[in-house]
């Protein structure tokens, strides 16, 4: 027997468990949400104000790879398919994931502000999660829960340095959370699904109230207002997505589909 | 046996010896450090040809399991195991406090400040950051560079008194 001929994603992530077609629609929503994030902090790499960032934007992105793998293998089970499958064979339609984290890039200030709100969220969302009744969400939610929480605290640090440094740099991070406020509902939004898991997942609006206390907090100490505009009509967990998501897949999935099956 | 053990050598001699022989497999990261001494194996259970090893990952995104994972197979194979199975388990989900007080001894001395046993206050919004010694000359005065660094378990840091930057296993 060689190590080589061993592979590796048959085994993780552990929970052993094959998803009921519902989990594994929930799982695509998590997953996807952290699959895209993750591709777009990638982008930092090389690029960001210092190289401390470089590392902090990379192994972030690193974090939310390793949420994503987990999530969407174990949604794979209920189908059949592996996470790569789900990850680089699925067009825009089938993606799940939220709008804000499909929003660009933009400057330093807008990954900022947009790590800060999709971190918040993640944070309850994991915290809830480590109590779900389906074995599998538990075990990944448990893991994803305590990384989660640096990359708020991340993103915390430099929203209080942004607001309270220049004029410049807290002109820009108002506009940056002013842009991507809209999309927060969409976060928080139940829907079928969520009542036919009942008690294995937290219920979406749940999360809101603990969501609000951080962000509260956060902008208190920043001297900053809650942003006043209406929500964005974003219906990403329906597969109905923003015009960025597209030109994102093109890229990320650009490789395995000229390269069927190819691995390193 | 249960996959999710307590973490530990097992108490039946076939089991332990084959214990034995996987703790030996060091981090690739940090090459100082056993996977025993991290916490990352978990269980082994083995009637002296076969071997069932449970590891978990320390970080989600950690591109070393897989490398420990054949280091297992390569190490018990090597001893003359004729049949390796290596599984992993995400829950209890890893955390700092089953490094081995060897384990963090290792680590200071090979000049990576350990775990420092207390977490950050995660529940508030606003997070606690508490002093870390440097492991060269034992200051507390020191500063955080970046939370992130060289892998996804370490922060950079830098002694305000000696001057040298050096690594900090952060708590988790």
């Amino acid at each position: 027997m060689t190590v080589d001929a061993l592979d590796l994603a048959d085994e993780l992530p552990g929970s052993g468990g094959v998803a009921s077609p519902d989990v594994a629609e929930y799982a695509m929503r998590l997953g996807d949400d952290a699959l895209i994030l993750s591709q777009q902090l990638g982008w930092w790499i090389s690029r960001a104000p210092e190289l401390e960032e470089d590392l902090a934007l990379g192994n972030i992105a690193l974090d939310l790879l390793g949420h994503a793998r987990a999530l969407l293998r174990y949604a794979g089970t209920s189908s059949g398919r592996s996470e790569d499958d789900l990850a680089y064979g699925r067009d825009e339609p089938d993606f799940r994931c939220c709008w804000l984290v499909q929003q660009p890039n933009g400057h330093f200030g807008d990954t900022i502000a947009r790590q800060l709100l999709v971190s918040a969220f993640q944070v309850e969302l994991y915290d809830a999660l480590s109590d779900s009744g389906d074995p599998g969400l538990r075990a990944i939610a448990g893991k994803a829960a305590r990384e989660v929480a640096y990359h708020r605290d991340h993103a915390v640090q430099w929203t209080l340095r942004l607001a309270g440094g220049t004029e410049e740099s807290r002109a820009r991070i108002i506009r940056s959370l002013t842009d991507l406020w809209p999309y927060v509902d969409e976060l928080f939004a139940d829907d079928e699904l969520c009542d036919r898991l009942g008690d294995a997942v937290p219920r979406p609006s749940s999360l809101r109230a603990g969501f609000d206390a951080v962000i509260d907090a956060v902008f208190a100490e920043a001297e900053l207002e809650r942003p006043q505009v209406s929500p964005a009509m974003a219906r990403g967990r329906s597969g109905r997505h923003s015009a960025h998501l597209g030109y994102l897949l093109a890229e990320m999935q650009w490789l395995a589909r000229r390269h069927p099956g190819a691995t390193w | 046996m249960s996959a999710v053990a307590s973490g530990g050598r097992p108490v039946d001699a076939a089991s332990a010896a084959a214990w034995d022989v996987a703790a030996r497999v060091a981090d690739p990261e940090v090459p100082v450090l056993t996977i025993a001494d991290l916490g990352v194996l978990r269980s082994v259970r083995s009637d002296g040809r076969r071997a069932e090893v449970v590891l978990t990952p320390t970080y989600s995104g950690c591109p070393a399991i897989e490398q420990m994972r054949d280091d297992v197979i390569l190490e018990l194979t090597a001893a003359g195991y004729e049949r390796v199975d290596v599984s992993f388990t995400l829950s209890p989900a890893w955390t700092t406090d089953w490094m081995s007080e060897d384990g963090r001894a290792k680590l200071e001395r090979y000049g990576i400040a350990p775990p420092n046993g207390s977490a950050p206050v995660r529940r508030g919004p606003i997070p606690v950051l508490l002093g870390v010694k440097c492991p060269r000359c034992a200051s507390l005065h020191t500063r955080e560079v970046s939370r992130y660094g060289s892998t996804s378990c370490k922060a950079l840091y830098e002694c305000l008194d000696c001057r040298e930057p050096f690594d900090f296993f952060k708590v988790h």
